[in-house]
């Protein structure tokens, strides 16, 4: 275990720090935070980082109010801090700056600045007030913005930069932010951490996430671990090699199952050359034999739900060819890549993937009904059938008739599975299969996935859980930053490569 | 009030499957039933409305009354099938009345004055009703208008052309044997009401069992999870409002046939009672919710009640008051029955 004396940094006695004590949280049965304990203090920068699902994203909620922890204490400048909601957690000086940029694009700058605490005088907003203290805290920030003019049409680092002005008017004493830099470019990440700087030399302490290694390294004066809800390791600087820090995001004791048989790769079923679409991603080329499982890593943002959903015919691309059996593809929409035998189980259940109002079998046939009936006529009887055959072969539990809503979260990934395997394709793309499901249902995924492989179904698999990947790949291809980095072999694929090839370089 | 309403598609599994060793009878009763249950709560409203009727008028629950109910029906009453399509796909359509009126002066004008023989003319008034409804349905999909603002400019257009057309004068007198087709009958229903309730049986046919047509509770539910299904969602939208505005100028033909007249003004009330016979057969104006059925229980509520409220002799203004309060009666209660099933 890489579990080397952890949490060193919450023994300060400094009174003027933002410090927390074995916070515990689980939701549904699952504990998500497990005895966490760390601490910030003013003027000093934190470096908060582990792998998606580590609790990173919890902690930070729990810091701000949004989660009520189940059990530890919290203690803010040496007094109880006990936040009921966000909104408590700003009174008391700790604001969180979120992943997510959350701006009304037609109010003005200022207005975003002080949405919800306009400044009034005498019953009238001020605006001259509003607009003076909005250029004030963006004069801080170092960002030359006219506070009059409307947010939309600005660059994102500009809104993130406004998201940051909109924190500091409230005078904050601790700020949290959660991958902040998730959305931006380098060029604009270089500008956040420059904000976070200024923020540090007037005395706000800053717990910073983030993915990115480089950047956290940069700016942070100590860095801690989480690795599955638990604070692994902690260093007193941010200069620490970045091998130590991947190592510890994913652990030494990680071993992961091999139990898909090696596939005979003589025959390739899809290939993908030069794939690139701009903006989003570009040089992608792989591919994937009969009855191989390939997986595609990367952080969030790396483009690879992009790569997927335009192989499935559901986005464009602008370069490159896709191939099914030998032969180029023409994919302007969903129904052609299905015609050619690609599916694609998506990543939003709920957005993309079910009609939650319809009920299961109904979802199940939903991509078939035209050639599903006699004469064209789509009976209840039809669906029926097919919808019990669904359920022995993917052992879905519960009613098959009722709204699909009313399944559990590992049940619906099911129905949505059996929605795409109702004639079995010759290229199966999952985007995170497993996401928000069960133990027990994700083992159940997994065995679907290796039988169909087995089958001889193509299979491609995006997830972010790396353990996830590398426990189902032949083999596994890495992207970051919207570019193909490595197709690894099940032999080279091991944790630490392929975080290392994930994690964006700082200038390459 | 009974509000059992549920969306067809997600009632409870019927006897369809489990009754194949039942009597082919017990199986049409599992049908009926879930038929009934799809559409519980306004049909409850409607059967005590009637019996209401029959009690507070006596001239209420009599052949000639309730023929003459169905003809009142008939032309808004086909409206309103089109009207619940659009908003079954989570549109609107706000044209479909003023495309009644433009292509009714359209086929009158056609007839009168280039003297085209009046089938013709017909089926002219029918193509141009279509055609606005294309218009409406590319620019509501491939022109990404929303579809309010969409039908909100065909509608102000189709009203002005249709006074534009004859400068606001009526044309009268067409062949009598189009007019005599609306005073026929076959076993005392009015040929009207068989149209109506053929279109009915024709769209909901379709909707339950077609491909095309089940596609349409897939794209109101959820376009995108439409759209990864494969469906085509802008065709198949696009077709919505092409059905909506060709059942326009049929509801048209109606109109001219029963008053032997084309009057550019025609119709100038329908819109809100076609979205409310809709609403009231329990679709949802977000879409993926309703059906024909529906529909129809909603269309005979309004009947009923416009009809009832005239022969009580209560005033014409307080008919619209009632109306108003029986859609809010049929919102609520649609909405305490899905959260008791929640």
């Amino acid at each position: 275990m890489a579990v080397d004396d952890p949490a060193p940094v919450s023994s300060r006695s400094d009174s003027r720090a933002l410090a927390c004590t074995d916070l515990v949280k689980s939701y549904a049965g699952v504990t998500v935070l497990k005895s966490v304990s760390l601490s910030v203090a003013a003027g000093e920068v934190l470096g908060l980082i582990g792998e998606n699902g580590a609790g990173k994203s919890t902690l930070s909620s729990i810091l701000a109010g949004i989660v009520i922890p189940d059990s530890g204490s919290m203690t803010l400048d040496g007094e109880a801090y006990r936040p009921h909601s966000p909104h408590d957690a700003l009174e008391r000086g700790v604001a969180l700056i979120h992943q997510e940029i959350r701006m009304v694009p037609a109010l003005s700058v200022a207005e975003n600045i002080f949405l919800g605490r306009l400044p009034t005088s005498g019953g009238r907003v001020d605006t001259a007030r509003m607009n003076r203290e909005a250029a004030a805290a963006l004069e801080v920030l170092g960002i030359d913005l006219d506070p009059r003019r409307p947010v939309r049409g600005l660059s994102m680092a500009t809104q993130q930069g406004i998201e940051i002005a909109k924190a500091i008017s409230r005078k904050p004493r601790y700020v949290i932010f959660d991958e902040p830099s998730a959305s931006l470019t380098a060029h604009e990440t270089d500008k956040v951490l420059g904000r976070i700087e200024v923020l540090r030399s007037q005395g706000v302490g800053v717990v910073y996430i983030s993915h990115r290694l480089e950047e956290v390294r940069e700016v942070a004066q100590q860095i801690v671990c989480l690795r599955d809800g638990r604070l692994v390791q902690a260093w007193q600087s941010g200069r620490v090699p970045q091998d130590d820090l991947v190592r510890a995001m994913v652990g030494r004791d990680f071993t992961f199952e091999h139990h898909a048989p090696e596939p005979a790769r003589d025959r390739v079923v899809l290939e993908v050359r030069g794939l690139a679409r701009a903006d989003a991603f570009e040089g992608v080329s792989f591919s994937v034999g009969e009855g191989e499982i390939l997986g595609i890593a990367g952080l969030v943002g790396a483009g690879r739900t992009e790569v997927v959903r335009a192989i499935a015919g559901v986005d464009r691309f602008d370069r490159g060819e896709v191939l099914v059996d030998g032969e180029v593809v023409s994919l302007k929409r969903p129904t052609d890549a299905i015609a050619a035998g690609i599916v694609m189980v998506p990543e939003d259940r709920k957005g993309q993937g079910l009609l939650l109002g319809r009920s299961s079998a109904e979802n199940i046939c939903t991509p078939w009904e035209k050639s599903l009936g006699r004469r064209g006529l789509v009976t209840r009887s039809k669906i029926a059938r097919i919808a019990a055959k669904s359920r022995t072969e993917f052992d879905i539990r519960g009613s098959l008739d009722i709204p699909s809503v009313g399944l559990s979260g590992g049940n619906q990934q099911k129905v949505l599975l059996a929605k795409w395997l109702v004639r079995t394709p010759k290229v199966l793309i999952l985007d995170e299969p497993t996401r928000g499901v069960d133990v027990g249902a994700k083992m159940a995924i997994y065995e679907i996935v290796r039988r169909l492989a087995a089958s001889g179904v193509a299979v491609v698999v995006v997830s972010s859980e790396l353990e996830e990947v590398l426990g189902l790949s032949h083999r596994v291809l890495v992207m970051s930053g919207g570019r193909q980095r490595d197709v690894l072999d099940r032999a080279q694929a091991d944790s630490e490569t392929v975080m290392q090839l994930a994690v964006p370089q700082a200038s390459s | 009030m009974s509000s059992t309403h549920q969306d067809p598609a997600t009632a409870p599994p019927d006897t369809e499957s489990r009754g194949s060793s039942g009597s082919g009878l017990r199986q049409l009763a599992g049908v009926a039933r879930t038929r009934l249950q799809s559409i519980g709560g306004p049909l409850g409203g409607l059967v005590v409305m009637v019996i209401a009727m029959s009690f507070l008028s006596e001239f209420f629950f009599t052949q000639r009354n309730l023929t003459n109910l169905i003809s009142q029906i008939s032309d808004y009453g086909i409206l309103a099938a089109g009207a619940a399509l659009v908003i079954l796909i989570g549109g609107i359509d706000l044209s479909v009345a003023a495309n009644m009126a433009l292509t009714m002066m359209f086929t009158a004008w056609l007839y009168r004055v280039h003297e085209i023989p009046f089938g013709l003319a017909l089926v002219a008034g029918l193509l141009l009703g279509a055609f606005v409804g294309l218009v409406n349905g590319l620019l509501a999909t491939y022109g990404r208008v929303q579809p309010f603002v969409a039908t909100l400019a065909t509608m102000s257009a189709c009203t002005g052309l249709a006074l534009y057309i004859t400068q606001g004068s009526t044309i009268n007198n067409f062949p009598s044997w189009f007019g005599n087709l609306t005073s026929a009958d076959v076993l005392g229903i009015p040929l009207q009401g068989l149209l109506l309730v053929a279109i009915f049986l024709v769209l909901g046919f379709w909707l339950r069992y077609r491909p095309g047509g089940r596609a349409l509770y897939a794209i109101g539910g959820n376009e995108e999870v439409a759209r990864l299904s494969g469906l085509p969602v802008r065709q198949a939208k696009t077709m919505v409002y092409v059905i909506a505005g060709a059942l326009a100028a049929v509801a048209g033909w109606i109109n001219i046939s029963r008053l032997d007249s084309a009057q550019p003004t025609a119709g100038a009330n329908y819109l809100l009672i076609v979205i409310a016979v809709v609403v009231i057969g329990g679709a949802s104006l977000a879409g993926g919710v309703g059906s024909m059925g529906g529909a129809f229980v909603g269309l005979l509520i309004i009947g009923v009640l416009n009809n009832g409220l005239a022969l009580l002799g209560i005033n014409p203004n307080l008919q619209a008051v009632v109306i108003g309060v029986v859609i809010l009666a049929a919102v609520l209660t649609d909405r305490a029955g899905i959260k008791k099933r929640a």
